[in-house]
């Protein structure tokens, strides 16, 4: 894998989440106050950063193959989450990630929580919601840092492109104050979750011990492969939704 | 103190393990059958895609059924 494809793979992952913090940031902001919900992002992305500063290089000492043993254990795991999810939602069986609406929610349920000032921090509910917000989202971007930069010995770079996603997602958020829902999102996650598969597949099974056909270049071949393999399923998952649909207004009428 | 385990413990297995558990078993077990196999010198490498062929169609039927 090379330093490209390690930066591209992150940024894509880090953008999903990055846009998903970012609504919970613009809704503590919006809602409840400015200043707490900034106070609150910079002190979780302050806790990731040395989260990352303090797991990289210990993470960068491990054998390697054990190192690519457990990371594409969590790697599959997490990318065929992600998968499922993606396919859940392409195919009609799970509503469709909306940043709007759930823009619309947290603005709801946080409109109706009484303020409080603590320290430095005018607005402590503004301040804990969005400091919640972009550290769970931001747990997966640190794993996800750690994994791919660790496996490729380049923590420092994957934490670059991390960063790159971060900085933009937020910049386009707090230029336009509503919630980026024009990120193709779900079709970003698709992709992302097949690559996380992908890794998880190659990693997994070279940290157990088997050899890849063609080596690295077996990547080359298990990405569209996945890729096509998700394709399928979402078009099959379509057809026995829609015979469902017929079957249930032929029993209904 | 034992609420925050709870919601620790909660926290980290929605986190690792996700909707669903079978994902996550199926992968473990996966690794472990193909460890076996490297270990008595017989190529593995085919173990994990098979397990992903049969592991992610397996997954969404559950989910599309207790829809």
């Amino acid at each position: 894998m090379g330093s490209g494809a390690l930066f591209i793979a992150v940024f894509l992952a880090c953008v999903v989440e990055a846009v998903e913090a970012t609504t919970i940031v613009l809704a503590a902001g919006t809602a409840r106050d400015w200043r707490s919900a900034m106070i609150g992002m910079a002190g979780a992305l302050a806790v990731l950063a040395i989260v990352v500063a303090t797991a990289g290089p210990a993470v960068s000492e491990l054998p390697l193959r054990g190192l690519r043993l457990v990371v594409g254990a969590l790697l599959l795991i997490f990318g065929l989450q992600w998968l499922r999810k993606a396919i859940l939602r392409a195919s009609g069986h799970q509503a469709r990630h909306d940043e709007d609406k759930i823009f619309a929610g947290q603005l709801a349920a946080a409109a109706g929580q009484s303020r409080r000032r603590v320290g430095l921090v005018p607005d402590w509910y503004g301040f804990t919601l969005s400091f919640k917000g972009v550290l769970l989202e931001g747990l997966e971007v640190v794993f996800i840092v750690l994994t791919f930069g660790g496996n490729q010995h380049n923590v420092g770079l994957a934490a670059v492109a991390a960063g790159c996603a971060v900085l933009l997602v937020a910049t386009a958020g707090v230029a336009i104050r509503s919630p980026l829902s024009r990120v193709p999102e779900n079709t970003m996650k698709f992709v992302v979750g097949i690559m996380l598969t992908a890794f998880g597949v190659f990693w997994g099974a070279e940290g157990a011990g088997a050899d890849w056909p063609g080596s690295d270049a077996a990547l080359l071949a298990l990405v569209p492969a996945i890729g096509v393999f998700a394709l399928i399923l979402v078009a099959l998952m379509r057809g026995s939704r829609r015979t469902a649909a017929v079957a249930a207004a032929e029993g209904g009428s | 103190m034992t609420r925050r385990a709870r919601a620790f413990a909660a926290f980290c297995y929605d986190f690792v393990l996700g909707d669903d558990w079978l994902i996550a078993a199926g992968v473990v077990i996966s690794l472990a059958l193909t460890y076996g196999l490297s270990r008595a010198a017989v190529p593995a490498w085919w173990l994990l895609p098979l397990a992903l062929v049969l592991l992610l169609p397996l997954s969404l039927w559950r989910a599309a059924r207790r829809r």
